[in-house]
């Protein structure tokens, strides 16, 4: 039983995501869809529905997919790091960094790949500065880990506003707002292959310590008393939590809930434990994410950002959470 | 043969020394001990014996190495830990806890084996909680808790289980399951080192006391030399007398005559 989930939700995931490529003003049925894609594999020239699939649909499923399990897998890791399941893949700075690399980026009038690359920077770089923070503090100590990721956060979120302010407001500042509600329109198939290889080399540590990192989220002293060594560890999950995170948001800009309530939501399929939640996290995430980018561009004429979509989603869901745990814990 | 012994050992957090003096030997096997008042230092002293924080002074042995050169997993298969409370924010089962005991035993990049999840499940059955496996850790008795954190520290194979009040807040029958539980245990293989608020629990089960008194150093020897009522009306500052019941149990109470003074130090 327990083993099948992760194939369901793997079957789950290819099937929303071949049903998602179909749907847009030129609808394409499923069945052509996997017939092009078994086409293209030998080669050959494209017609149009094929132009539609391979150039606009299918990156932009593609992208989804890949943001949805970064946020998730981030989420996921964060919250068996921090101990807490309320914890969201932003609590470092991550996003706000992120965020202010890119309006950076966009108020110098600089190109969409350079506008991306400020954005990962951004994210890096802040990340970097509360962990040194913290550990100049008082190392070792979560609590002052996360106090330092809500203090540089908030220098980030302020200096976006100031952006914003000196910001041209018919050209640039509508960009900056776009960008912060996060979106995966104009995502090409070179964005994906950027993005790729990041989340990867990022999933990698997760994936390779995740026995370990639910060991840790008993805490610190119980987990090294078990023979785990907690510092490296913990600083291996943020740096890998890190890296795939900002590589999502700079291409998608801030999508929030998503690494929050996903992780949750896995939990109900799978348990607590790291090994099985991470996979479960990952697909659910992608799953969930191509659905809302779906319906983000096709609910009406013209696109409903994101992050609006994922948080009016999401917030219900949460609440719904909640109240299941009224009789029962936080899953 | 001795599974770890502390020399003139001082503990401590940073440069604040909770305890210094302690000389103390746990042989293979037995079951030690550890009394105190509170703030006297016992839980720094497990921390210390973990190696989860450095010795401020003297020596720590374990298995005959020194404890400041052993690796995090070297010290778990030698010593385990059972922690006074054992909160998780998440639904773990019983059973997903006792592996984690294993996962010294595990390689850096792997995951519990069929034979991890064996172990476990015959660590469960041997303290008769196996029907509580797959329930969530959070929703079982206080008592049941510290079966299963016991269970987790079987699993680890460790030569000494170090157990921090694991009597504490558990009603009678808990209670007197659990010490059951630590006896049997050592007759069968690892050395217990225990603390206790309740001296009572020393002579049932105790084959060494190791006194802790607050500023005191540390007084280590068999059961019936070192629970003497002086010591013990010295260690909590209050008259306390030992008295044997007509069934050979021994009892610690007030002094009732006269609970005020204390009784001369010398005698």
């Amino acid at each position: 039983m327990r083993a099948t989930v992760p194939v369901l939700l793997a079957l789950l995931l290819v099937a929303v995501m071949v049903v998602a490529a179909g749907i847009g003003p030129y609808a394409i049925a499923p069945l052509e869809i996997l017939g092009a894609v078994i086409r293209r594999a030998g080669g050959g020239e494209m017609d149009a529905a094929e132009t539609v699939l391979f150039q606009i649909r299918l990156p932009r499923v593609l992208a989804a997919a890949l943001v949805g399990a970064a946020l998730s897998a981030a989420g996921a890791a964060y919250q068996s790091l921090f101990r807490n399941p309320l914890v969201s893949p932003d609590i470092l700075g991550v996003s706000s960094g992120a965020g202010f690399g890119a309006v950076l980026g966009i108020l110098l009038g600089l190109s969409v790949a350079a506008i991306q690359l400020l954005a990962f920077a951004g994210g890096l770089a802040t990340v970097a500065v509360v962990a040194t923070l913290a550990r100049a503090l008082r190392g070792g100590d979560l609590l002052v880990l996360v106090l330092s990721g809500i203090v540089v956060g908030a220098l980030a979120s302020a200096a976006i506003s100031l952006v914003k302010v000196l910001a041209d407001p018919y050209d640039q500042l509508p960009a900056i707002t776009f960008w912060l509600l996060g979106s995966l329109a104009g995502v090409t198939p070179a964005d994906v292959a950027a993005v790729l290889p990041f989340v990867v080399v990022g999933l990698l540590p997760l994936v390779l310590l995740r026995w370990r990192i639910g060991v840790l989220s008993l805490g610190d002293d119980e987990a090294r008393a078990l023979g785990v060594e907690a510092g490296p560890l913990r600083a291996a999950v943020i740096g890998a939590a890190t890296l795939i995170t900002a590589s999502a948001v700079a291409v998608s800009g801030v999508v929030g809930w998503v690494g929050l309530m996903v992780p949750h939501m896995a939990r109900l399929l799978v348990g607590p434990r790291f090994d099985r939640l991470l996979p479960a996290s990952v697909l659910v995430g992608a799953t969930f994410m191509v659905a809302a980018d779906t319906l983000a561009r096709s609910l009406a004429q013209v696109e409903v950002p994101l992050g609006v979509l994922t948080a009016l989603i999401g917030g219900p869901t949460f609440v719904w959470l909640l109240a299941r745990s009224r009789r029962r814990h936080l899953p | 043969m001795s599974v770890i012994a502390a020399e003139a050992l001082s503990i401590g957090y940073g440069s604040t020394v909770v305890a210094s003096d302690i000389d103390l030997t746990i042989e293979a096997g037995s079951v030690t001990c550890l009394i105190g008042p509170n703030g006297a230092g016992k839980t720094t002293l497990f921390k210390t014996m973990l190696g989860l924080i450095p010795p401020l002074g003297g020596l720590i042995n374990v298995d005959g190495a020194p404890i400041g050169r052993l690796k995090r997993a070297e010290i778990a298969h030698h010593v385990a830990y059972v922690p006074q409370a054992q909160f998780s924010e998440f639904a773990f089962t019983v059973l997903d806890l006792v592996v984690m005991g294993r996962t010294a035993h595990l390689g850096l990049f792997a995951a519990p084996r069929q034979t991890d999840v064996d172990a476990a499940m015959s660590a469960l059955e041997r303290l008769g909680i196996a029907s509580l496996a797959e329930r969530d850790i959070r929703r079982i008795s206080g008592g049941q808790r510290q079966l299963a954190l016991i269970a987790r520290a079987l699993v680890q194979e460790a030569a000494l289980i170090v157990m921090d009040e694991p009597t504490a807040s558990l009603d009678l029958g808990n209670r007197l399951l659990v010490l059951d539980t630590i006896r049997s245990l050592a007759v069968a293989g690892p050395a217990v080192l225990v603390s206790t608020h309740e001296p009572e629990q020393a002579f049932a089960i105790a084959d060494q006391v190791a006194l802790l008194g607050r500023g005191t150093g540390c007084e280590v020897g068999p059961v019936d030399t070192v629970l003497t009522a002086d010591r013990l009306s010295r260690l909590y500052g209050t008259a306390l007398l030992v008295e044997a019941t007509p069934s050979g149990r021994r009892v610690v109470g007030a002094a009732l005559d006269d609970p005020l003074s204390a009784p001369s130090a010398g005698s």
